[in-house]
């Protein structure tokens, strides 16, 4: 869509900072952060599922909170922190939601996987989940078409169970 | 996407200088509904004004125990704020029933109040839509109804409007400040959206310009006896087919003051605060509840595939105006109606 359109049209100017790295660009003012990750940067970890933010798969945080990357054009993020999949861990050091997800086997395709998993991350920096329906709600943005519900619950469930004890003994 | 330029505004006067000087531009809060619209090309502004960066995002307590909630204040700051949780639990309650974690971050107040229908031939545009292309026609009239409204309807548009939040605004009857290139006013919350009339393609009453800067909300006695109860084909993440806000205050098992505001079901959260009138001193029981339901719903008419909701808004009627009366709100995680 946005690379078939003539570079004469007008760009703005954009400093964000993504996965820590900060980033000096010039865009569309139509492109959107999902298109600017995925085409421009070459982020691909973050998923393309509707464009219309009715299945949750582009789901990234921006400023910590977790968004559909989709419905944000990427202008309008001027100073913004943008954290993908990419950002938060690698395959030797995962993040313990990306290991509770394995572990649980919580996906099938794993299409939906990079939004489940920054979604997971945005609920529990939230903290309005503390039991295992309030995980379901807090998660319904984030479909899954096979159907790995159960056991993303799970993954999501253990990473808050351990998180709570973990303050406990804080505590 | 049709290309558009791209401004940002610093203050309330530069956006709606900007939007006065430019008026197929639009403003852009959160996005999660503007940006899908232009995705479609339903929406086509040449100008987006990126109203951001304005100081509209704050909560704040008004002296006689209301608040303020700037424009530009997102969902889930609203829902989850302490004070509107306490003071205001039906608005936090709505909220939390509609779109999902991720919009509602991105969605703002104002955008909420924005919003455009669902309406899925709204959505194409190679279908007649007077509410897409004044003039052009109404698809849904004799298409596919399931979705659409029954009360207040008229012969050009069916669709219905799709907010939660503003079912329990209208319920609180909230107070809509905007800001305009020569004044600022007060916008009564039921004043606000407009039935469609011969005029679809005007969601609201807001004039060529004005920009919303915030809500204002005064204290009442509902926070003991309300609910949303909101109806829909699946449990999250999808838009009501009936939705209800209600509120009410008793003292001696009758009746002082009812609220009940209806979503799902016309261009507008509708109300009907005479008929709300009409039950003050009524007893807080059964017979009275399906009295509210059957005056709320006495011109209510169907379209053919959306006529289930008439028997359904009757009923979730009568189980919201329960739930308030005892004092045990729906559940917005656990949906089995009690």
């Amino acid at each position: 869509m946005d690379t078939a359109l003539p570079s004469r049209l007008p760009t703005c100017p954009l400093s964000l900072t993504i996965n820590g790295t900060p980033y000096t660009l010039d865009v569309h003012p139509w492109t959107t952060l999902l298109d600017l990750l995925r085409s421009d940067l070459e982020l691909t970890g973050t998923k393309k599922g509707c464009d219309h933010g009715q299945c949750g798969a582009c789901t990234v945080l921006i400023d910590g909170q977790r968004m559909n990357a989709c419905l944000k054009l990427a202008v309008t993020l001027e100073g913004a922190e943008i954290t993908t999949v990419e950002g938060l861990g690698t395959p030797d050091r995962m993040h313990p939601v990306q290991k509770a997800f394995v572990e649980h086997d919580a996906f099938q395709c794993g299409y939906c996987t990079p939004g489940q998993i920054c979604s997971a991350v945005g609920l529990l920096q939230e903290g309005h989940a503390r039991t295992r329906d309030e995980i379901r709600e807090l998660m319904s943005g984030n479909l899954c078409r096979c159907g790995a519900y159960t056991n993303i619950a799970d993954a999501i469930e253990e990473v808050l169970e351990s998180q709570a004890s973990w303050r406990e003994a804080a505590e | 996407m049709k290309p558009f330029t791209y401004t940002r505004a610093e203050t309330v006067a530069d956006a709606v200088a900007a939007l006065a000087a430019s008026p197929q531009a639009q403003f852009l809060a959160g996005g999660t509904n503007l940006v899908d619209l232009m995705k479609y090309e339903v929406a086509r502004p040449d100008a987006i004004i990126d109203i951001n960066p304005l100081p509209l995002g704050a909560i704040e307590d008004l002296p006689d125990g209301g608040l303020r909630i700037g424009a530009l204040a997102s969902n889930s700051a609203v829902a989850y704020d302490e004070r509107v949780q306490l003071r205001f639990p039906l608005l936090s309650s709505a909220i939390l029933a509609g779109a999902s974690p991720q919009l509602r971050n991105a969605a703002t107040t104002g955008g909420n109040l924005l919003q455009r229908t669902r309406c899925a031939y709204f959505y194409d545009p190679s279908t007649p839509c007077n509410k897409r292309e004044p003039g052009s026609g109404c698809a849904a009239i004799g298409g596919l109804t399931r979705m659409h409204a029954i009360l207040g309807a008229s012969d050009k548009c069916i669709a219905v409007h799709p907010s939660d939040m503003c079912v329990a605004l209208a319920a609180l009857d909230a107070t809509v400040e905007v800001v305009g290139p020569d004044s600022a006013r007060d916008i009564a919350f039921g004043d606000f959206h407009r039935l469609p009339g011969d005029m679809p393609h005007r969601d609201n009453t807001l004039e060529p310009g004005e920009l919303v800067t915030g809500i204002r909300l005064e204290a009442n006695h509902f926070a003991g006896h309300y609910t949303y109860l909101k109806l829909r084909d699946r449990l999250s993440y999808a838009f009501a087919l009936v939705s209800v806000a209600a509120a009410m205050e008793i003292a001696d098992g009758q009746i002082l003051d009812l609220r009940v505001a209806l979503g799902g079901v016309a261009h507008k959260p509708w109300r009907d605060p005479l008929a709300e009138a009409e039950f003050a001193g009524a007893p807080v029981e059964d017979e009275t509840f399906q009295k509210v339901a059957e005056r709320l719903l006495l011109e209510a008419r169907g379209h053919g595939g959306n006529d289930f909701k008439i028997p359904l808004a009757r009923k979730a009627i009568v189980r919201a105006l329960r739930q308030a009366a005892s004092g045990t709100p729906q559940s917005q995680t656990i949906k089995a109606i009690q």
